[in-house]
């Protein structure tokens, strides 16, 4: 769902197979790049541009299968069946994009299992959003609205990507993130129509959000060690500031009409620039929540690695079944 | 069939496999984001998914029939532990992942037979419900059957706890085929089949597969448990308190 933590590099180099560099290739790479072509997985390409993608397609896919952990908080709770099954089709959406995205990681020449160790052993970044408890009902709700909404104007762009089987994988996962932000604001539409403390859990929810998620579209431009040459590459075709922009514009307005207030005392329109200007952004709590310290960090990857290691027994029986069956299959031929 | 005046018998009936999708629905779903594989996460989630729209659609029939203007979330979240009419099996908590499919397995071949003779209800309401859910029970059905097969004749490991879930499950199955006035009634309205009646069937559909998983299949004992008549484990209590939370925090809240 999320790609926040596109920007964010790792502790180690990502393995795979080597490429020799080629100066042939890399003129016919570039035009291509620059007619605005697609890559796909058997082309060539340089060896930096295939490390960036797997950093960045796999940083996605573990946002997606930790994302489904905060949301999931909430699913045995749900207040009525009909929210429930909302948000179970949710949470299980992600893990489909989870799935469309590693297998769009693999096509780079890496597999699932070792882009999950990566994960699991705290080598690879996930976006930190995730990081942040689900305190109420009302997070349900203000997740779909602000932080699937801020993923959006993120990956919009990324259907245009250079890399195809990316790119591709980015075209269904818009369409459902733009439903799972209808249905965000949907609910919180009907809290904001219920009793006082309904509302307040709200106006709660988007106290604690609203900072979170427009860090979420990463560091200033001018301080983002990433972007120059992911633009230079067609992997970004927007800036940082430029979406968060775009998305603080158009939430205020939904802000509005819900009826919450933004925890922003300087965020206003200004006619000049014909934007809203809005307050400081805290990077220390967002560096600080990137490096470990956020208040979800320990317990969101404690409780991915328990589900790997919990069912390394399942696994381990279908591959062993697997060899059985073929054994068997083969004795009988 | 068209209610003149409410029948307690079909009320009951219509809710107790209605509270089996619901219970089982919500048991399933406490796996989203932590199983074996991803694969299983989006599975498990599916059929949960498709337990609490089965529990949707017959917790509303049950209102109506009723009569008392009681909706699905009104039945769902709103009645003490006592009213609720699941099988015993199905508020069970999840335990490992071959317990999970074990279970899935047992109970799905059980609707499947069931939603098989519901087609034929006197009951078109609760006919049309079974044409759409049968197909959903026996995606069920053959989902963990395969699991069960593969946990069952995998490792020594996986072989141990899947004959574990068997033996701690097996039990509760008898509860599947016991039977009590309002089944009598049920049966002789032709609004469903007396229980023994899938007994037979049953055996025939969950043993062999049971048998190519290298598992054996308990005997029966004296054992009894009669969640389908109001009387639960310990474990609906907890799984109530966590689902209800909500709505009995703040009564009459709309969400």
């Amino acid at each position: 769902m999320y790609t926040q933590a596109l920007d964010i590099p790792q502790q180690s180099a990502d393995k795979g197979p080597r490429v020799v560099e080629n100066p042939e290739y890399q003129a016919e790479f570039d035009a291509r790049i620059d007619a605005g072509g697609y890559i796909e997985a058997k082309d060539w390409m340089p060896e930096a541009y295939r490390k960036t993608l797997i950093r960045q397609i796999s940083q996605h896919a573990h946002s997606e299968i930790v994302g489904m952990l905060p949301e999931g908080n909430w699913i045995t709770r749900a207040p009525t069946l009909k929210r429930k099954a909302i948000l179970l089709a949710k949470v299980q959406d992600e893990g489909g994009h989870g799935l469309y995205l590693y297998a769009a990681a693999e096509t780079l020449g890496v597999s699932r299992d070792e882009l999950l160790e990566a994960l699991h052993s705290g080598r690879a970044k996930y976006s930190s959003i995730f990081n942040y408890p689900t305190l109420t009902w009302a997070d349900i709700g203000v997740i779909g609205w602000l932080v699937d909404g801020a993923a959006i104007m993120n990956q919009i762009p990324l259907c245009k990507c250079s890399y195809g089987p990316y790119a591709r994988a980015m075209v269904r996962i818009c369409k459902e993130e733009s439903f799972h932000q209808r249905q965000g604001y949907d609910l919180l539409l009907a809290m904001m129509k219920g009793t006082e403390e309904q509302r307040e859990m709200v106006q709660d929810a988007v106290n604690r959000w609203w900072w979170p998620s427009i860090m979420m579209f990463g560091p200033h431009d001018k301080d983002s060690v990433h972007s120059g040459q992911s633009a230079r590459w067609g992997i970004k075709r927007i800036s940082n500031d430029d979406l968060r922009q775009k998305f603080v514009d158009a939430t205020v307005e939904q802000a509005k009409v819900l009826g919450v207030t933004m925890p922003d005392p300087e965020l206003k329109w200004n006619a000049e620039r014909g934007h809203h200007d809005f307050g400081a952004i805290d990077w220390d709590e967002f560096w600080n929540v990137v490096n470990g310290h956020g208040q979800g960090n320990v317990d969101r990857l404690a409780a991915r690695v328990k589900a790997w290691e919990d069912g390394a027994w399942v696994r381990e029986a279908a591959l062993e079944h697997e060899r059985k069956r073929a054994a068997r299959e083969h004795q009988a031929a | 069939m068209t209610q003149q005046t409410p029948n307690p018998a079909h009320i009951e009936y219509v809710t107790r496999i209605g509270d089996n999708a619901l219970i089982l629905g919500q048991r399933m779903s406490e796996w989203c984001g932590h199983a074996p594989v991803l694969e299983e996460d989006m599975a498990l989630a599916n059929m949960s998914l498709d337990l609490i729209g089965q529990a949707r659609m017959l917790l509303t029939h049950a209102g109506k029939l009723e009569g008392k203007g009681r909706d699905e979330d009104q039945l769902a979240f709103l009645r003490i532990e006592m009213h609720y009419r699941n099988l015993t099996l199905c508020e069970l908590p999840n335990a490992d992942f071959g317990r999970t499919m074990v279970r899935n397995f047992l109970f799905a071949s059980f609707q499947v037979l069931l939603w098989e003779r519901l087609l034929a209800s006197s009951d078109t309401e609760l006919a049309a419900i079974a044409a759409k859910s049968l197909k959903e029970a026996r995606y069920h059905a053959q989902h963990a059957g395969d699991w069960v097969v593969r946990l069952g004749d995998g490792t020594a490991e996986s072989h141990e706890r899947t004959q574990a879930a068997l033996d701690y499950l097996w039990p509760y199955t008898a509860e599947f085929f016991a039977a009590n006035p309002t089944d009598e009634a049920i049966a002789a309205a032709a609004i469903g089949p007396a229980w023994s009646e899938l007994e037979a069937a049953w055996e025939a559909a969950v043993v062999p597969v049971l048998n190519e998983a290298t598992l054996t299949v308990p005997a029966r004992t004296p054992f009894k448990s009669y969640g389908k008549f109001g009387r639960h484990s310990e474990h609906l209590g907890h799984l109530l308190s966590e689902m209800q939370y909500l709505q009995r925090t703040y009564p009459g809240a709309q969400w």
